[in-house]
């Protein structure tokens, strides 16, 4: 059963790295512009279940994407299906090689990153008034069996629902 | 506190573990007076969700007394009795309002974990791995409830605990009145 697991949490670690060193974008972006390209700035969206007066009342976007600045673009339209606001928001001048972008993820420095992360926060922030937080302090300890989940939760704290 | 956490494929302990705290102003604090396996513990169990840490408290299914209550906490206060639904669901995003409760959009704090691995993230649900938000479970003292007012419930004091049962359908949950377990 060791090896089970032990092989499951590899494949884990190995689909997490992928999705880490390929950015956030979709898997078939890499086929069609091929893994080297320069890739433009990227629109990353969220659903956020509020009219877009709630969104952005008088115009003033939540804490975490204000905080973003000029840095990036933002645009606010009606979700499909009645489901609110789509609020979406790319780099400015987001134009980088992946190679560049993997560097800035690992590093925790990938503006894409805390854009997805202001997204993130902004829609729980908007639909709930507060962003939930994780259970602290953990009960859990650190094996070499669960640094790679350990790897995949830093990260997935940070951005995902995009 | 003391918990019953998972060390591993088919090897479980119980241990001293931290006392939850609050985390968010919507949490309150229960202490667990009953506690149920679910079948569905048992894939945990024996390791076939690969996103368990060694000392991850298991239990989703429970009822027990409030002993602390976050400020914008509107329907609970200390001295209730509260059972709780599995899923940690915030019942303002799309998904909550539709009922789908199991889906909610803001109950998982590690949502890119099953966006990768299933393609979506679904809610989180307590004492079911990090996959769902590595929320503490219920075979323990203490447990902490996120969005409280949406996902525990008051059980009415003329109701015996003993006789109070509990399931969980699609993310809502059930309580069963009558049976007392054997």
């Amino acid at each position: 059963m060791r090896w089970l697991i032990g092989g499951a949490v590899v494949v884990g670690g190995v689909l997490v790295a992928r999705r880490l060193l390929g950015g956030s974008g979709r898997s078939d972006e890499h086929w069609q512009q091929g893994p080297a390209r320069r890739r433009g700035p990227q629109w990353h969206v969220a659903t956020v279940n509020r009219p877009a007066s709630d969104v952005a009342p008088g115009g003033r976007l939540p804490e975490p994407l204000a905080g973003l600045g000029d840095a990036v673009e933002v645009q606010l339209r009606p979700a499909a299906g009645d489901r609110g606001t789509e609020i979406a928001v790319r780099l400015r001048d987001g134009a980088r090689l992946p190679v560049a972008t993997a560097a800035r993820r690992v590093t925790g420095r990938d503006p894409e990153q805390a854009i997805r992360a202001a997204l993130r926060e902004s829609k729980q922030l908007i639909e709930t008034s507060e962003v939930l937080h994780p259970d602290y302090p953990p009960t859990t300890e650190p094996t070499p069996m669960n640094k790679p989940l350990r790897m995949a939760t830093q990260q997935g704290r940070r951005e995902g629902r995009l | 506190m003391k918990a019953l956490v998972w060390e591993g494929a088919n090897e479980l302990a119980v241990r001293q573990v931290p006392d939850p705290q609050m985390r968010n102003e919507q949490d309150i604090i229960v202490r667990v007076r009953r506690t149920v396996t679910c079948g569905s513990d048992l894939h945990l169990l024996g390791g076939y969700i690969p996103f368990m840490e060694r000392g991850d408290v298991l239990g989703h299914e429970f009822l027990g007394d409030v002993v602390e209550v976050g400020p914008q906490v509107r329907k609970h206060k200390v001295g209730d009795r509260v059972v709780v639904c599995s899923f940690v669901s915030c019942g303002k995003c799309w998904y909550c309002q539709h009922q789908q409760f199991s889906l909610c959009d803001n109950g998982n704090t590690n949502p890119m974990i099953t966006e990768n691995v299933w393609g979506a993230a679904p809610g989180g649900c307590y004492g079911y791995s990090h996959a769902l938000g590595g929320f503490a479970g219920s075979h323990a003292e203490y447990i902490r409830v996120p969005y409280a007012d949406q996902g525990a419930f008051t059980v009415p004091d003329e109701v015996p605990r003993r006789r109070v049962g509990h399931q969980t359908e699609r993310g809502q949950a059930l309580v069963a009145v009558g049976a007392e377990p054997a």
